[in-house]
């Protein structure tokens, strides 16, 4: 447990990524099986084990300090799992620290009964690193900015194979994944996923800037709002995955017993409705189906109110042949033929949209906005479907952005290549008249819209025109003026303002514009759609 | 007719009034009389009519405001006589150099205020003496039981180690200018690093200052003097404001470090984008502010600022009397 406390601790206080990557890689290479494996698996989806809650923690100390004491000192740290692991009366002489492996089988063994004895008596051998590295282990997420996708990078970096490789066993296999191990460590034969009902990793679109493309050689969709997924059936089996690869089967049962034959299909969940493309549209709007997403069981009601259904965009496997290296044409002469294999209840074809030139389909895309549908997608037709983001394979053209005038609030560092400057910007809008003394209300946040040199700029601004600080954050004066871009807005009861954004960033930045000009809040509620 | 018990020493929220002598201890305003436990900006304002406080102090707050007017030093060990038939006597705190509690005795009644304190080793000021008094009027900066602060040569060799590891970068180590950046350049010395080591402009006067209070720092250069390639495989000093500042980027692939007791906390580290915390304090630990609030065992236990309600929570289960002091104006943010 020593070298992973050590490396959590290490990936705690690295910003870089590269640093990060090498850090993680160094310990898969310097550790054996199977403890490495358990450690991936902490740094990428996590482990669970049901006795150890957060709450489990919180009264195991708060039987050994005062509670009061424990409260303020939560409260403070702001993480259970730091304070723990800081206020744990560490015994005088530790039994000696458990390996990674047998903290896991330890943890795995604990039920709500034992762990109130077990856990502390693993407490007792470990140091105050060792004790933060354990009790995130075994409350699930880590949250040291190490994402899922940077493990496994680091993975492929380790033993120098292909991370698209490594994701597309990666779905199949259960922690500590020796077959992993095995196959890129010590070059055995990759894992045979062929009769298991696991995710592959998406096909990603580039936003299309300026460029202009030939209709000739690209196919226009719409794209749908609602969010993207992989309905897969394989072994008698049928999972729903959503974009990140998160299994959601058990909130869109309706989905599960539809597909009758072994397939990987990749569509976009939609409700039935019309709020989308009108009738022939034939989908609600992205917030209907909100109502139905992070639900671990479903109402017979919401089934029935909000049925949901896959329009289908491509087909990735069927009947046991994988047809990702064909071109798009083919994969969708094959989605085409089968749709009469499938029910028409809970799939329709996301059509194509026909346009005689670039130019006519910008038109067609102008009047998206009225049909409240985000915008085109534009796919090569020789494209094969690979996993991530290629250049110049798919693109997403989404309609303009809204636009709005707003203040800028409050100011806070970023990160990474914006590290030093005030690059995070909450903005907000007049309540009312501001010449009637009307005040601004946050409507949103954005980090990203303007150039290296604004970015000098806007942090000059920020920095003499302070006048609050709350910890990292700074309040201005509220003299400048953004033009922010959006592409939507909808109500919102976790904001003051009542208003969400989707997507805002900055467009432009009015120097030149007293803030008194800004928008009111009435002017943006009147651009909510749903 | 006999006045209350210590009715003649009162909290406000801009200091402690000594009501006899009119006088104010670290007031955060501009009055005619102050004492001043140590020379933080926070507890030594400008402006004052006449000043009492340690020589050091006195120095620091010149080298800050630049004037002596009304500076009345006061050595360690000394009392002074105030109107109204208070005495004042300065007693080190260990804190920072010329740092003092203040021992004030008047009608036979005692009452220390300590203004910031510690009760670790440090080579650059004489160590914390406990006074028996009535009234113990401390500080709780750390005052959460999540704070202890490790050995101070752990830390060093951290810093050490980091910097070995490292030859072409350099460690830029966020220090409070005054205090924190001399004792760790002390320390660094007495861990045996004999490198020159490179100051941030704005620390220069400070060091030069300890010197002259006989506190050898071993040679010291300015950043703003040297190359880039000067200074790799070296230590740099800078306040904890430039340590994220487009004037980091003059240093050759700087490691940013951070010597603060709130780095005990990871989520504080991060917040700073610090990559090698060095939990290093010049205020008293959860362990040293209740150890020393038992070994004073005065009457009643003051609260001036910090973490005050766990300290009060802490004196509540050990049955000591404690209130807390709404005082403004205190802030520990970078220690």
């Amino acid at each position: 447990m020593e070298q992973f406390a050590a490396l959590i601790d290490a990936l705690v206080y690295t910003r870089s990524r590269n640093e990060k990557l090498r850090l993680i890689a160094e310990y898969l290479q310097a550790t054996p099986n199977p403890d490495r494996g358990w450690a991936l698996a902490a740094l990428s989806d996590g482990l669970d084990f049901s006795a150890v809650k957060s709450s489990t923690i919180r009264n195991l100390l708060k039987d050994r300090i005062d509670p009061v004491l424990w409260t303020l000192s939560r409260d403070f740290v702001g993480d259970t799992a730091e304070t723990a692991s800081l206020l744990w009366p560490a015994p005088e002489h530790p039994p000696s620290p458990p390996g990674v492996t047998e903290t896991v089988e330890l943890l795995e063994a604990m039920n709500r009964k034992t762990v109130v004895t077990e856990l502390p008596r693993l407490l007792d051998r470990l140091d105050a690193s060792g004790r933060y590295a354990l009790l995130k282990l075994a409350t699930g997420g880590m949250r040291i900015g190490v994402s899922s996708r940077l493990s496994k990078t680091a993975f492929a970096q380790a033993f120098d194979v292909s991370v698209d490789e490594v994701e597309e066993y990666w779905h199949g296999l259960a922690p500590p994944y020796p077959e992993l191990f095995d196959w890129a460590a010590h070059g055995e034969a990759p894992p045979d996923m062929a009769n298991l009902p696991t995710f592959r990793p998406f096909m990603l679109a580039h936003p299309l800037e300026e460029t202009v493309l030939d209709l000739a050689d690209y196919a226009a969709e719409w794209k749908w709002d609602g969010i993207r997924v992989q309905l897969v059936r394989a072994g008698d089996e049928t999972k729903l995955f959503s974009r990140s690869g998160d299994d959601i089967s058990a909130t869109f049962p309706e989905l599960l017993d539809v597909l009758p034959f072994p397939a990987v299909l990749d569509g976009e969940l939609l409700v039935r409705g019309t709020h989308q493309g009108g009738k022939e549209g034939g989908a609600a709007s992205f917030n209907a189906l909100q109502q139905r997403l992070g639900r671990k069981t479903v109402s017979k009601k919401m089934l029935a109110e909000a049925p949901a259904f896959v329009r289908l965009y491509d087909v990735l496997l069927l009947d046991g042949e994988d047809l990702r290296a064909l071109p798009w044409t083919k994969r969708r002469q094959s989605l085409e033929k089968l749709m009469d294999r499938l029910p028409e209840s809970h799939f329709d074809l996301s059509r194509v949209v026909d346009a005689r030139d670039f130019e006519h389909l910008g038109e067609i895309r102008e009047g998206s906005r009225d049909d409240a549908i985000e915008g085109l997608m534009l796919k090569r037709k020789d494209s094969p479907y690979i996993a991530g983001r290629r250049v110049g394979y798919w693109y997403k053209w989404k309609r303009d952005p809204l636009l709005v005038d707003c203040v800028l609030m409050y100011a806070q560092r970023g990160s990474g290549k914006r590290s030093s400057f005030y690059s995070d910007y909450t903005f907000g809008c007049w309540d009312g008249d501001p010449d009637a003394g009307a005040d601004l209300l946050p409507v949103g946040k954005a980090y990203s819209g303007f150039t290296d040199e604004e970015l000098k700029k806007l942090d000059r601004h920020v920095r003499q025109n302070t006048v609050n600080r709350f910890g990292p954050v700074r309040e201005t004066d509220k003299s400048l003026v953004f033009e922010v871009a959006f592409d939507s807005v909808h109500d919102s009861k976790r904001h003051k303002s009542g208003l969400a954004m989707r997507f805002p960033r900055i467009h432009r930045i009015r120097w030149d514009k007293p803030p008194h000009e800004a928008d009111r809040i009435e002017a943006l509620k009147a651009l909510i759609k749903d | 007719m006999a006045a209350a018990p210590f009715s003649w020493i009162k909290p406000e929220p801009h200091g402690i009034h000594i009501v006899p002598a009119d006088c104010w201890v670290d007031p955060s305003r501009a009055v005619d009389r102050a004492l001043v436990t140590h020379g933080h900006a926070d507890h030594a304002r400008g402006g004052h009519g006449q000043t009492v406080a340690t020589p050091e102090t006195l120095a620091i707050m010149e080298l800050r405001y630049a004037t002596r007017d009304g500076a009345t030093p006061v050595a360690y060990g000394e009392t002074i006589r105030l109107p109204g038939g208070v005495d004042a006597t300065y007693i080190p705190a260990g804190h920072v150099l010329g740092s003092a509690q203040i021992l004030l005795e008047h009608a036979g009644e005692r009452v220390i205020v300590t203004g910031d304190y510690k009760r670790r080793h440090d080579p650059t000021c004489p160590p914390f003496e406990v006074t028996p008094c009535d009234i113990f009027i401390t500080e709780a900066t750390f005052g959460l039981p999540v704070f202890c602060h490790p050995p101070i040569k752990d830390e060093m060799a951290k810093l050490l180690d980091r910097l070995a590891a490292h030859p072409d970068s350099c460690v830029l180590v966020g220090a409070y200018a005054l205090g924190k950046a001399q004792r760790v350049i002390a320390e660094l010395r007495r861990a045996g690093h004999r490198d020159p080591i490179y100051l941030h402009g704005a620390m220069e006067k400070m060091c030069r200052l300890y010197e002259e209070h006989g506190i050898d720092l071993g040679e010291l250069r300015l950043v703003a003097d040297h190359a880039k390639d000067d200074m790799r495989g070296s230590i740099v000093i800078c306040p904890p404001s430039a340590l994220n500042d487009r004037w980091s980027r003059r240093l050759p692939e700087p490691i940013t470090a951070m010597a603060s007791g709130w780095m005990r906390i990871r989520q504080r580290a991060r917040q700073r984008n610090v990559e090698l915390p060095l939990i290093i304090s010049d205020h008293a630990d959860w362990g040293e502010l209740t150890r020393t609030i038992q070994e004073v065992g005065a009457q009643e236990n003051w609260i001036t600022h910090g973490r005050e309600d766990a300290l009060l929570r802490w004196c509540q289960l050990h049955q000591k009397r404690a209130r807390a002091l709404a005082m403004v104006g205190y802030e520990d943010e970078d220690d």
